[in-house]
């Protein structure tokens, strides 16, 4: 059994591995390795397309989550104070918006945004006072809403999870110390969820910036690193794109081990 | 007494409100949207045209080679999975010495977090022309074709999605209480009978949950199937994508996905169902 374990080990990662070491191959193929060079990491941070997605995949998480971390903390928050009935309600929405396929969620985004942008504009038109009237379309916009969907949920259940472990004991003897509500928040339960939060925030980004599928349909005339790495993908393989995968492989695994810590933080003590 | 009641309900209603904008209108109002356009037309130009018509529906059988791949490679895909994953979940959850237990899990959850788009590159890499094949070629053996077959969009779908099968397989089998197995070996049973009767059916739940998460989620896969079988292995999501993005047919599309939807919440109501009956007990949650 131990070697069948080994074995799953080496199948999960050693393609990982094999596509980090042809990013530092001198030559163009995957069959030698002719030498050591980091030309190819050159040649993937002078592509002006390709620094453009990066820097829109890097605006588009880092918004996303943000607004995930907020709006699903307060919805976990807000879940711990209603009925049953209610309750169930949104976990089912919640769960749908986790379960449902990208695939599914990109196209009735898209579909739902363009007919409502098609009402909207000609309001705008019409209302608008002097000068050209703002136009929406697919964009940073569209894709930060897709994406903060699936994060929101995400982050409600991870924050809703810690809330329910919570001391209670703690929050009643603050209250009947004369805490108000808000300094009960602020110094029991805020602590306490905090690094659930943190967490949230960073698989969120960690999701937002590796999702392909869902941005593919919203993004309209913008590209994400994933957009353009599939589109080169096609095109053909080159060690270019073994140097963007091996510089997001990174990033990733990076932000996942600090999600994983922050998760496994054991509660401050008061 | 009664001002503080209200003033509890409107903070509960703000803390609610943001995220029931955002579920209304990029959840539910979208859904709406793709029901209704799939009982309408396509507009001459494409696009969409107002009518109530099943036409769309009645229609699914031109995508039925998509239907057909999808209905197959996703089971098999899931069960494949669960054949190399049920092992390694056994083993992290009764067999691995303590100190490692936390590391080796780590190792299985870190690839799920990472790029599939980036892992599925992996596989091009290896499996296309200039990878295995051209060892192969190197050897004497000439001419051998992995990518672009059935065979590399299954293989590419257990790389992808074995991590989502361990989690729930380890969670259901690390809750297991120890003295069960004890009991049954003290009783005289053999390992082989402990293990079909006691670990397997407790485990079962686990099982499920993650059986009916990776064929959902295969049900709607498009990377895989487009980056390791080439034009040849289609799925539901490529033929979203053509009739959403190419060939601009959305009242089609959106019966597509209503279909996809429905045989997904058809799967997982019947994965629960049976895994109810044999266990007794709840699905197990992933997060």
């Amino acid at each position: 059994m131990r070697a069948f374990v080994t074995a799953v080990f080496a199948f999960l990662y050693l393609p990982i591995a094999l596509v980090v070491l042809f990013s530092f191959n001198a030559g163009r193929h995957a069959s030698e390795f002719t030498g050591f060079s980091v030309q190819w990491y050159g040649t993937a941070l002078s592509n002006p397309f390709l620094v453009e997605a990066l820097k829109n995949s890097l605006f588009i998480a880092t918004t996303s989550a943000l607004l995930a971390a907020v709006c699903g903390t307060a919805a976990a928050l807000g879940l711990a104070r209603v009925g049953l009935r209610t309750r169930a309600v949104f976990d089912a929405l919640m769960g749908a918006a986790i379960v449902v396929p990208g695939v599914v969620i990109g196209i009735s985004t898209l579909v739902a945004l363009v007919q409502l942008f098609g009402v909207l504009n000609p309001f705008l038109a019409s209302v608008w006072p002097d000068g050209q009237p703002p136009r929406l379309s697919l964009g940073y916009g569209s894709i930060i809403a897709a994406h903060g969907l699936f994060s929101m949920a995400l982050v409600t259940m991870i924050v809703g999870t810690r809330l329910a472990s919570l001391d209670r004991n703690l929050v009643e003897a603050s209250s009947d110390l004369y805490a108000t509500p808000l300094t009960t928040f602020r110094s029991i339960v805020l602590p306490q969820i905090m690094p659930a939060v943190v967490a949230g925030f960073l698989l969120a980004f960690t999701f937002s910036f590796d999702d392909f599928i869902v941005a593919f349909f919203v993004a309209g005339a913008q590209t994400t690193l994933p957009i353009y790495v599939f589109a080169s993908i096609r095109r053909g393989v080159t060690p270019e794109i073994n140097a963007i995968a091996t510089i997001v492989l990174v990033a990733s695994v990076l932000l996942v081990v600090l999600a994983q810590w922050q998760l496994r933080q054991r509660k401050p003590a008061n | 007494m009664h001002g503080n009641r209200f003033r509890h309900n409107i903070l509960t209603a703000l803390l609610l409100a943001p995220a029931t904008v955002w579920l209304v209108v990029f959840l539910v109002l979208p859904f709406v949207a793709i029901a209704v356009f799939s009982v309408g037309e396509r507009a001459p130009e494409g696009g969409y045209q107002a009518a109530f018509t099943l036409a769309q529906y009645a229609n699914l059988p031109a995508r039925a080679t998509a239907f057909w791949n999808t209905m197959m490679l996703a089971p098999a895909g899931a069960l494949a999975c669960l054949l190399v994953a049920y092992p390694v979940a056994y083993y992290l959850a009764l067999k691995a010495p303590q100190r490692w237990r936390l590391i080796l899990l780590a190792l299985v959850v870190i690839p799920f977090w990472t790029s599939l788009l980036m892992r599925t590159y992996a596989w091009m890499y290896i499996l296309g022309g200039r990878g295995i094949p051209a060892l192969l070629a190197f050897v004497g053996i000439e001419d051998v074709r992995l990518i672009n077959t059935p065979g590399a969009v299954l293989l590419g779908i257990v790389y992808g999605y074995l991590p989502l099968m361990i989690l729930p397989i380890y969670v259901s089998l690390e809750r297991l209480d120890r003295r069960l197995l004890e009991a049954s070996a003290d009783l005289g049973a053999t390992p082989l009978s402990t293990f079909l009767g006691v670990t397997l059916k407790l485990s079962l739940p686990g099982v499920m949950t993650g059986f009916s998460l990776v064929m959902i989620l295969l049900l709607g896969e498009y990377l895989i199937p487009t980056l390791l079988g080439g034009g040849k292995v289609f799925f539901i999501g490529n033929a979203l994508v053509d009739l959403f993005l190419q060939s601009r047919n959305w009242p089609f599309g959106s019966a597509i996905a209503i279909t996809l939807v429905a045989v997904s919440v058809v799967a997982l109501i019947a994965a629960n169902r049976i895994s109810t009956r044999v266990s007794g007990a709840r699905r197990v949650d992933l997060i």
